[in-house]
């Protein structure tokens, strides 16, 4: 029995996979913008070796990062709520994409901070600016600008991950897939589209970040 | 209702974990085969091949590993092909891996001076020939840490094959905690045997990278 593709039929769907699109940017946003806030506490934790935090992060970064995003997941939404923690499946996707990111981006922007010369500092304090101030202008800037395009695959990466997110019923693009799978049998068709979309997603988001990395974190200089 | 000890849920994970180690490795032994193909395409004096290999290497690291994996599961069985998950999770994660190595070392083989290809090409050996005697070898010594690196993230990888109802160490962490009602302990576990598996390869990894960069 020779199978014919339909692909005609997905586009009753198409409201279904444009919601699943937005669900999974809106969640690669939330995870990217906390999760590298995350990661820039840690790398000046972890570089300038605050006492206690310092410690703190370097155990949290190993454990992410030596174990998989979907264990991570689903610690967060089945294991958490025995310890009174409740979270519904969009807040426990979110939470586990910050953790997740938080600790890579730590390790990525440490390596950028430890890069920037020592003499730079020095050459700010004489100018008498304040520590904040030379962290601010003078260390941040510096490092993310090193370490953009390496800080940029791995929100890629986690935003592939993120499919793992309709596991726990997050309602992102695989959940969509998912639902519109098992109404019209037509699971190839449904996940060829959605993987070209994912990919469509990856090739933007790795636009938008480089543009992202220009303009703003490099300040719109050459 | 039957009760659960702690041994027991810890005797069934550790009998599932074999299954993670194993698939690991299947998919490293496997994916490293296909990505040197990979490679020797990638960085083939052919355009065209080189063409196919940037973009199998674009489609396989440009989405997710569970699209890839349903693709392979419910694809494959529409052309009459009976896949098993185990089918379906071998051959995904060959893919997977095949193409982030073949990417790995295609950055190992570019850090060959350019006089070691002119001073092999002068000698009058073949492509292959500079490959297998000049290049490779070199590029081997670099390509070590790296790898070890990278095989951290396989074995997390093997992690999403539960999804198509592959039973390794997350599948089983998933049934033991929907029969024990303790998915913290269960999970907690799960998270600790990945631990233990990755942490001494991400050690190994890191110590390998500083004593390379001492050599040099």
């Amino acid at each position: 029995m020779a199978y014919t593709f339909d692909f005609s039929s997905l586009w009753e769907y198409r409201a279904f996979f444009l919601q699943g699109v937005l669900g999974t940017l809106v969640l690669t946003v939330i995870g990217t913008v906390l999760g590298v806030a995350v990661g820039i506490l840690g790398a000046v934790a972890r570089a300038w070796q605050l006492p206690v935090l310092a410690q703190l992060y370097a155990g949290y970064v190993e454990l992410i990062r030596n174990t998989p995003f979907l264990v991570q997941l689903f610690f967060v939404f089945f294991g958490l709520p025995s310890l009174g923690f409740r979270l519904d499946a969009w807040e426990a996707a979110a939470l586990a994409m910050i953790l997740n990111l938080g600790a890579y981006s730590t390790e990525i922007i440490r390596a950028g901070i430890e890069a920037v010369p020592n003499g730079h500092l020095e050459a700010a304090a004489a100018l008498a600016m304040s520590r904040f101030q030379i962290f601010r202008h003078v260390v941040l800037r510096q490092a993310l600008l090193k370490i953009w395009p390496a800080l940029s695959s791995q929100i890629v990466i986690v935003m592939l991950g993120s499919s793992v997110c309709s596991q726990i019923s997050a309602e992102e693009l695989t959940f969509g897939a998912n639902f519109i799978q098992s109404r019209n049998f037509r699971a190839f068709e449904v996940y060829l589209l959605a993987t070209a979309l994912y990919f469509l997603l990856a090739v933007a988001l790795r636009q938008s970040l480089a543009w992202f990395g220009r303009r703003v974190v490099g300040g719109g200089r050459p | 209702m039957t009760d659960f000890s702690t041994w027991d849920i810890v005797r069934n994970l550790l009998m599932a974990a074999r299954w993670t180690v194993l698939l690991s490795v299947f998919a490293l032994v496997c994916g490293g085969v296909v990505g040197v193909a990979v490679l020797l395409m990638r960085s083939s004096r052919r355009r065209s091949l080189r063409t196919v290999a940037i973009c199998y290497i674009e489609v396989f690291q440009g989405t997710p590993l569970l699209m890839q994996l349903f693709l392979l599961f419910f694809g494959l069985s529409l052309t009459g092909v009976e896949v098993s998950p185990w089918t379906a999770a071998g051959a995904a994660l060959t893919l997977f891996t095949s193409a982030y190595l073949a990417e790995i070392w295609r950055g190992c083989v570019d850090a060959i001076p350019r006089g070691q290809w002119e001073a092999s090409s002068s000698l009058g050996l073949s492509y292959v020939e500079q490959m297998r005697y000049v290049i490779l070898p070199q590029a081997l010594r670099i390509a070590i840490a790296p790898t070890v690196g990278f095989s951290v993230q396989v074995v997390k990888a093997t992690a999403v094959t539960s999804i198509i109802g592959f039973v390794e160490l997350s599948k089983a962490g998933a049934m033991i905690s929907n029969a024990t009602f303790a998915p913290f302990t269960v999970y907690g576990l799960v998270g600790l045997m990945y631990f233990c598996m990755c942490y001494p390869l991400s050690l190994y990894a890191k110590k390998l990278e500083r004593t390379m960069n001492v050599s040099r």
